[in-house]
Order: C-alpha cells, then sequence, then structure tokens
C-alpha cells in the first residue's frame, strides 16, 4: 500500500511540473483577468449523468402536453459502454402528452464551456424519423445563451450529431447542458393533425467537445436580409431570425439559432435608437439609424435601416361596451380571443410585425398581397351587426383594402364541405397615408366572392378567419372586433 | 520494477505534454532533402515575382484544351482580382462573376521554363478555400519542350483538395496507362483540424524511382514504379525519372472532380499560400 501511495505522488509530482512546464509556454495574462472558477467538465450522459443530479432531466410543461414519462435510460442499448438514454416519442393521442422534450439542467453552480467548441452525441433512431430540436443553453431561467439546432435526421445505426457553440466565450457559467423536443413521425401529410406515429430515439456519449473541424461561422440577423422600416419614437422592436452557420468536418453546413446574447448588436446613430444584449432596440429619436449584429467578430449579414419621423399617434381608443355586446379579436379595449396569430396563412412577400406603444399593440403588414388572422376555436358572431377594424394606410398611392371573413361551418374545422367565406372592400377614398380610419362594417356586407374560391355572404355561426387583401400597399392595423349597436 | 517503470512512464508523460503544449515546430522529419534551391515566400506586397512565375490565362481554349480538361468552370485571369501578394501571402482569389463567357474568375500559375528540375523536394504552406465547387491544387508537370504530351509528360500532383472536404486532401499521380480516373492517388484525412482554417505543409520528396508525400509532420504515403505495375497490371510506365518538372498552383471551380458550385458555396473565396521552397539533396 505504500509504495502504491509513493508512486502516485511521483505522478502527481510529474504532473505539477508539466503544469508549470505548460503554463510558461502560454502568453503572460494582465492584471484585469479574472479566472473562471466554474468547473469545466465535458461529459454530460455517458453511462449515467456526468456530475448531475438524479434530477437532471426538466420535462417542457405538461399542461402544454409534454410528455414527461417518455423519456428514461435503457441498459441494453448503448453506442459505449451499457447503457444510453431512450426516448419514446408519443402519438398525439398518448393521455401523457403528445410530445416529449426538456433540458438537462446541472443543479449545481454551472459550467465553465468556454473551452469546446461544440456539443456532440451519438443517436439512432426506431425508424428514419427527426428530432425537432437539440440545443443547449437553455435552464428555464433567462434562457440567455440558448442554442437551438432544427430537425436532425435519424438513421437506424448510430450516428454522430453535433451543435456549434457560436461563441464558446460567453459560456463561462452555464447551467443549460442539454435541449431536445420529438413529436410523432408524420409519413402522410407533414401537417400536425394526429395522424402521427410514435417511435423510439436513443442517445449516448452525449458532452461538450472541442472540435478543430468546425470552422466557417457564418452569423445573420433579420434572416440575412437588408430590411428598411418605419420606426417611431417610444417604440422597441426586437432583432429577429438570428442564425449562426457553421461548416462541419465533411463539408456539410451546419445552421443553429443563437440567443440575442451570443451578438454584438449595434445602432450606427445611437441619438436615433439603441440595441440591449438582449436584441431590443429602443427608438428615442427622430432620423435615421441602421441596426448591425456581430457575433464571435464575424459581421452578421442582414441589417436594419430605421427611418424614425416622429411618435406614434395611436388609433382612437374604441368606446367601452357591454361585454356582451363584442367579440374582439385584437384590442387592449377588450377581451380578445385567445392565441391570435396575425398571419395564421399569408402571401410570401407580405412582411408582418407587431409593436407596443405605452401598452397598445398594433399590427403592420408591408406590401401587404393577403394575410390571415387565425385564433384558438370559433366564434358565433350572427347576434353582432358589425365588425370594426381601424386602419391606417402607410404606402403612398392606390390602394386597396379588402377585410374578408371565413366561417368553419358546423364541423369547426379547417376544410370540408361546409366553409363559407365572403369579403368587404373598402372604398380606397376612404383611406389615406397617415391617418387613422375607423371602418365599421355591417355584418350583411360581406358579399364579394374571395380569391379561395367561397362565394360571398358567409355563415357567421363559426367565424375562425379575418383576412385582409391588398394590391401590395402597407398597413398599420388596430383593434379588430365584432360589436353590435 | 514498478517504480521505474512508472518514472518512465512518468518522463514520457512529461515529454509529451511539454510537446503538445509549447505546439509542434515546423521542423519536417519527413524530409531529408535540405538543400534549398528556389524559393517564393511572397515578401513584397502587390507584385508577382515573374522571374519565378507564369500566368496561364483564359479557360484553356488557347491551349487546345477548353475547360482545361477537366469541364471546369473559371477563366483564369493575372488581374490583382484574383491573384496578388498581400502581407506575405500569395492570394489566389475565385470570384463568382460572368467574364469572358465563364460564370467564374480565378487564377493558375506555374513555373515552366523558370523553375523546374528533376528530382527534390517541393513543398508549400497553404491555407485554402471551402465550399462546394473548389478545386485548388498545388501540383508539377514534366516540361514537354521536346514535343511530348500529357499522360506521357508525368503529373504529380502534391496536394489536391475539393471544398466540400475540409479535412481531407490527396495525392496523386498520372502516367501512361494511369490517368485521369485511372490515376494512382491517396487520400489524407486530419484530425481534428481543417484545410480552410490552417496552413498546413504539402510536400513531396521525390528521387530515382520514389516520391514520398508528406503532409506536416507526417509521411502518408510512397508511390514507387512497383506500385504502377501493380495498379496497371503492369502495363503502365514510370515517368519520373526523364525529365525535369515545374510547379502549379491553381484555385480551379467545378470540373468532373468536384462538380459544380451550389447556392451554399460563398463566394469569393481565397486560397492562401505562405511559401512555396524547391529543395535538392545534392545528390541527384
Amino acid at each position: 500500500m505504500k509504495n502504491i501511495k509513493h508512486i502516485n505522488l511521483k505522478t502527481i509530482c510529474s504532473l505539477i511540473l508539466v503544469m508549470i512546464i505548460l503554463s510558461g509556454c502560454d502568453r503572460d495574462l494582465s492584471d484585469e483577468a479574472v479566472f473562471a472558477t466554474f468547473p469545466n467538465t465535458a461529459d454530460i450522459f455517458t453511462d449515467s449523468p456526468i456530475s448531475l443530479t438524479d434530477r437532471f432531466f426538466v420535462s417542457f410543461d405538461p399542461a402544454l402536453g409534454a410528455n414527461p414519462e417518455a423519456f428514461g435510460t435503457d441498459d441494453e442499448v448503448a453506442f459505449e459502454g451499457n447503457s444510453s438514454i431512450r426516448i419514446d416519442v408519443p402519438a398525439p393521442n398518448d393521455p401523457n402528452g403528445s410530445f416529449v422534450g426538456g433540458i438537462f439542467l446541472d443543479r449545481g453552480e454551472g459550467r465553465d464551456l468556454t473551452g469546446y467548441t461544440a456539443l456532440s452525441f451519438w443517436a439512432k433512431g426506431s425508424i428514419t424519423a427527426t428530432i425537432g430540436l437539440v440545443g443547449f443553453g437553455t435552464d428555464f431561467g433567462e434562457n440567455k445563451f440558448a442554442v437551438e439546432r432544427s430537425n436532425i435526421q435519424l438513421s437506424t445505426d448510430w450516428r454522430k450529431y453535433i451543435v456549434p457553440i457560436p461563441d464558446p466565450s460567453k459560456l463561462v457559467q452555464e447551467s443549460g447542458m442539454f435541449i431536445f423536443s420529438a413529436g410523432g413521425l408524420d409519413i402522410i401529410d407533414s401537417v400536425p393533425n394526429g395522424n402521427e406515429i410514435g417511435f423510439t430515439f436513443w442517445m449516448d456519449e452525449l458532452r461538450f467537445e472541442n472540435l478543430g473541424t468546425i470552422a466557417q461561422l457564418r452569423p445573420s440577423i433579420f434572416s440575412g436580409e437588408d430590411l428598411m422600416e418605419q420606426g417611431f419614437v417610444g417604440s422597441t422592436r426586437l432583432v429577429t431570425d438570428l442564425g449562426a452557420t457553421f461548416n462541419g468536418s465533411t463539408g456539410e453546413n451546419i445552421t443553429v439559432v443563437p440567443a440575442p446574447s451570443y451578438f454584438d448588436f449595434s445602432s450606427s446613430n445611437t441619438n436615433v435608437a439603441f440595441v440591449n444584449e438582449l436584441g431590443s432596440i429602443e427608438i428615442v429619436g427622430e432620423g435615421t439609424t441602421t441596426i448591425t449584429g456581430q457575433l464571435n467578430g464575424v459581421l452578421a449579414e442582414g441589417s436594419l435601416s430605421l427611418e424614425v419621423g416622429g411618435a406614434f399617434v395611436s388609433a382612437d381608443i374604441p368606446p367601452s361596451r357591454d361585454p356582451a355586446d363584442v367579440i374582439s379579436i385584437f384590442s387592449e379595449a377588450y377581451t380578445s380571443v385567445t392565441n391570435l396569430n396575425f398571419a395564421i396563412f399569408n402571401d410570401p412577400n407580405v412582411q408582418v410585425q407587431t409593436q407596443n406603444f405605452n401598452g397598445d399593440q398594433i399590427v403592420t403588414y408591408e406590401n401587404l398581397g393577403f394575410v390571415g388572422l387565425g385564433w384558438d376555436g370559433t366564434n358565433d358572431v350572427s347576434t353582432m351587426t358589425h365588425l370594426h377594424v381601424d386602419v391606417q394606410l402607410s404606402s403612398p398611392t392606390n390602394p386597396l383594402f379588402t377585410v374578408q371573413l371565413i366561417d368553419f361551418g358546423a364541423d369547426n374545422s379547417d376544410g370540408g364541405v361546409d366553409d363559407t367565406g365572403g369579403g368587404f372592400t373598402v372604398p380606397s377614398s376612404e383611406l389615406s397615408e397617415g391617418i387613422w380610419v375607423g371602418v365599421d362594417i355591417p355584418i350583411n356586407s360581406f358579399t364579394e366572392p374571395t380569391g379561395g374560391g367561397f362565394p360571398g355572404s358567409p355563415n357567421l355561426n363559426n367565424v375562425a378567419r379575418v383576412a385582409f387583401i391588398s394590391n401590395g400597399s402597407s398597413f398599420v392595423i388596430d383593434n379588430i372586433y365584432f360589436y353590435r349597436e | 520494477m514498478n517504480k521505474n517503470l512508472n518514472k518512465i512512464i512518468g518522463s514520457l508523460f512529461i515529454a509529451c505534454l511539454f510537446m503538445i503544449g509549447c505546439g509542434t515546430d515546423d521542423t519536417q522529419t519527413v524530409a531529408t532533402f535540405n538543400n534549398l534551391v528556389a524559393e517564393d515566400n511572397f515578401d513584397i506586397d502587390g507584385q508577382i515575382d515573374t522571374s519565378f512565375w507564369n500566368f496561364d490565362i483564359g479557360d484553356g481554349s488557347e491551349q487546345g484544351i477548353p475547360g482545361w480538361g477537366n469541364n471546369e468552370l473559371q477563366f483564369y485571369t493575372n488581374r490583382p482580382e484574383n491573384v496578388t501578394v498581400e502581407n506575405g501571402f500569395l492570394l489566389i482569389t475565385a470570384r463568382e462573376e460572368n467574364f469572358n463567357g465563364a460564370q467564374y474568375t480565378s487564377a493558375r500559375l506555374q513555373t515552366k521554363g523558370k523553375i523546374q528540375q528533376r528530382y527534390g523536394r517541393f513543398e508549400a504552406r497553404i491555407r485554402l478555400p471551402f465550399g462546394q465547387g473548389m478545386w485548388p491544387a498545388f501540383w508539377l508537370l514534366g516540361d514537354d519542350s521536346d514535343g511530348s504530351i500529357w499522360p506521357q509528360i508525368g503529373e504529380i500532383d502534391i496536394m489536391e483538395n475539393t471544398g466540400d472536404a475540409p479535412t481531407e486532401i490527396f495525392g496523386t499521380i498520372h502516367g501512361p496507362v494511369y490517368s485521369g480516373e485511372n490515376s494512382i492517388s491517396k487520400a489524407y484525412t486530419l484530425e481534428n483540424s481543417r484545410v480552410d482554417t490552417d496552413f498546413h505543409i504539402y510536400g513531396i520528396e521525390w528521387g530515382p524511382d520514389y516520391i514520398n508525400y508528406y503532409i506536416d509532420n507526417v509521411l502518408y504515403n510512397q508511390i514507387t514504379p512497383e506500385d504502377v505495375d501493380e495498379e496497371t497490371d503492369g502495363e503502365g510506365e514510370w515517368v519520373f525519372n526523364d525529365r525535369q518538372f515545374y510547379i502549379i498552383l491553381n484555385l480551379a471551380i467545378g470540373g468532373n472532380l468536384p462538380g459544380p458550385p451550389n447556392e451554399e458555396t460563398v463566394f469569393p473565396q481565397t486560397m492562401v499560400v505562405d511559401y512555396v521552397r524547391v529543395y535538392t539533396n545534392g545528390v541527384n
């Protein structure tokens, strides 16, 4: 025993000597340097969770359909060693939840991942399905350095997958080790409508790695496009559609979505607008500015040029009414429908954007061809007398503005034989650039046929969509609601 | 015994870590020809040394091989946009632009009649471009001034790469019977490194009846007349003891080997050359 101890001591001495020699090769650190003091453990799961507690898996909220029962380990299947993570992706009608997903959380002080370039793992599926989301950096707290990679294709044999770290220097104390989400495989219509099938996939050797084969970072903001918009003093807008594309060892491009905090945003004129680390652009003055971003020293493709003319003037606040006399789609003045989608369908060229001005949300449709607003459920508006819309033209000439209603019929679902629809065109003489116009359309006036093939004069018992049709004009919209007089 | 073994292991451990810690140096333990006879270190910004290099211009039509014999897509120029020296590096840049009927421009430099020799060590330190359709090469062609034609004159490809494989390079010879798709070739795959982010040293050491291929400090192939015999069932002829060879550096776009660029290919792309050096062993 004594001898062994002696040997160990010698090895330790050698190691210390090595450390001294190694540090001798490094450049000197400045006095300002602060050393990260958090563990840099690379492994997350090999045959068991590494440096994580038994409660390392945190499911997405079951109330939203996540199935916490679908997560486990499998001692029969492993890429290396004797155990792997096993995910049984549920069918859509599974009473325990229709999808599986969550995070692997370091419940300790977090890890220093600055020495790694990627998250990597091996996976295989019972069938060649896709995993909708993998990544890291989500801790169900701030999620400040979240990174997501979408739709990785499984094979029925083990394959290695990587998620590049956009800028490792940011990850000095990270608790979000892994995130994934998967739903059933749809081999029929690629529409989430309940005909998906469950499957199983396994993951093993999940860890952070310092791969020298990931390179050629190309970041992007606003999907790489150079946008031009009008802004208003006092409003905020997010830098959206972030991306970072890397080239992997086999030459394939890998694109991830990094959280805004990986970027350094800047505004060319901070008297007009500035951007914080969360990508929120605050417009503070009149003039023009261009918003750009950098990721790890590389200029991101895409920008936003803002032309700010002044403060935004809101539409008139709608009158107070008995709640029984209103069915509101979109208005702060009334209780509105839930989960409103401002573009549940739209033409490919329209730019849709919502903005907030002192608690008043508006939606803008630039270069509008057509757009449909959808929400949870359907509404019986047959006892209402009018549909109200506040609309402000924001492009110069020859506007066309048609409002349509679509009714899903008795089956309360899109499609089938009982859907109806019709439109009402607002006389263009009523629209004028930069001026709010309150349009009140009698409920039985939606008589025009629609481009979707409905003859007009829709049923009103199961209204599910309000749509706007135009000729490429731009509009600001607020206060969409049905009411009766 | 155990103690001693442990000591040895400990010392080895120290030695290994010491080397890793300080980085590998540039010493080529794989090459033994040390008599430097020609080099271009690209030290003068904005100037290509024309005592060393010639430009090949065009799409190959003038040379009687449109597409340079491989259906390549670029038009070679000697414009600074395609070839220049900056900060001590030769930059060969491929661009996507309509130029004289081609979709892409790039550059090809060679040393015919200027720097050529039989046998020797030829090496260059290069960082390569990336992306589908890139086809950079550092290679040698036999002098054809006696009227012989390819592949009889021989071709030694010291380094080729296709941009869709950023961790793999290959070294190849072409000669009679073994040319084009039937050439004799070997690939080398880098571990945890890439050709487009790091500079690597690509070289051969060539003597009578052998060509040794190396990358950095790794000797990864030797080709001899026996290999030619084996690969060609005795039909091939070793044509590398006959004549002088000259150097070519080029960045081709598309062509039979890499295939055309795709929508993900990023332009412009630049092949960055730190130096080109030629040695003899003072014997041959």
